[in-house]
């Protein structure tokens, strides 16, 4: 059970992104996560209630878009989706390929705010 | 709508970043542990500083929730080792590791190993400035550990079979776990010991000394 340690950083920083636009009221975070990132999205939104709490993100709402993995096929000279979860091998032919491209994200990528 | 872009864990990216760097200058090659409680993670280390000591110049962080036991066990060996107390937190971050040798001359070291705490799901997140992380999986623990665990196998570079003496007790089916690690990830390299037989012992001293040319050369294959 890390998510409180990632909710705790995710509220880190939205509070330094927020600094840099001087005011307001942090309404959603949105956030990417991977499916392989290892970080489970209800213990996530569970724990981010708890590290907003006092804070200027207290109330706000996370939303979480998960995101597939992909991995680049050498046979398909192309990035594709995995057959099944969580083996490495192309949807399309098959073969197996340790080249993951997608699925490990851990990112905040926006935030909207009430002035 | 303000876009942010940014990494969840960039303190921690950041931080590791900045050890991998002074590690790097210092000459020190680092190796980190991860497996689940009772892999044998202290076990192998015990053995691995015992005989890496001989020609070189070695040292050990362990990571637990409480207890110092595993740095006492671990200080049997001869070499210098200190223990990282959690409290509560079921992995290590860089932030703890970079405090943890502050007072350490890093350039005294040529190898430095950091066992993380035992947990197969937290410390996959946290990278802490490591050349080299092996998950361990004992042969007691059943073929589909890395179906159930995938991440943990995304992020490390080498997966050690553990506990090969007990195998045919355990009566585990190698060659479904072999799979099974190919699977999450394609191309690993895997090892096979034994702490207590010292089979495959050697290979993997070999293996950890070798230069990082021969690293990438064996990922490849």
């Amino acid at each position: 059970m890390h998510e409180l340690s990632i909710a705790l950083s995710i509220v880190d920083g939205v509070i330094e992104e927020l600094d840099r636009q001087k005011s307001g009221q942090v309404e959603v975070v949105h956030l990417r996560v991977g499916r392989m990132s290892g970080v489970d999205k209800d213990a996530l939104t569970f724990s981010y209630g708890v590290a907003c709490e006092g804070t200027a993100l207290a109330n706000s709402r996370l939303l979480i878009e998960e995101i597939d993995v992909a991995i680049f096929c050498d046979v398909c000279g192309a990035e594709r989706l995995t057959r099944a979860f969580p083996i490495l091998t192309c949807a399309e032919c098959g073969t197996a390929s340790g080249r993951l491209v997608r699925g490990e994200e851990l990112e905040i990528i926006a935030m909207e705010i009430t002035a | 709508m303000v876009e942010v872009r940014r990494k969840v864990l960039k303190e921690n990216d950041l931080l590791a970043r900045r050890l991998r760097d002074r590690f790097q200058s210092a000459g020190t090659r680092v190796i980190s542990l991860v497996s689940s409680p009772g892999s044998g993670k202290t076990t192998l280390l015990e053995r691995l500083l015992t005989d890496l000591r001989q020609d070189n110049r070695v040292a050990a962080l362990v990571g637990d929730l409480a207890t110092e036991n595993d740095a006492a066990r671990l200080a049997r060996s001869g070499a210098a080792v200190k223990q990282i107390t959690t409290g509560t937190v079921c992995h290590l971050d860089a932030g703890m590791v970079e405090r943890a040798l502050s007072d350490w001359p890093l350039e005294e070291l040529d190898y430095l190993f950091i066992e993380n705490v035992g947990n197969l799901v937290c410390p996959s997140s946290f990278d802490l400035g490591e050349d080299l992380r092996l998950v361990l999986v004992s042969t007691s623990e059943g073929e589909d550990k890395p179906l159930k665990y995938p991440t943990i196998f995304n992020t490390a570079d080498v997966a050690v079979i553990t506990k090969l003496d007990m195998a045919e007790a355990a009566g585990i089916d190698m060659d479904l776990l072999v799979q099974n690690i190919h699977g999450v990830r394609p191309g690993m390299p895997i090892m096979k010991v034994s702490a207590r037989s010292g089979r495959g012992i050697s290979e993997l001293e070999q293996f950890l000394t070798s230069t990082r040319a021969d690293l990438k050369a064996a990922y490849v294959q």
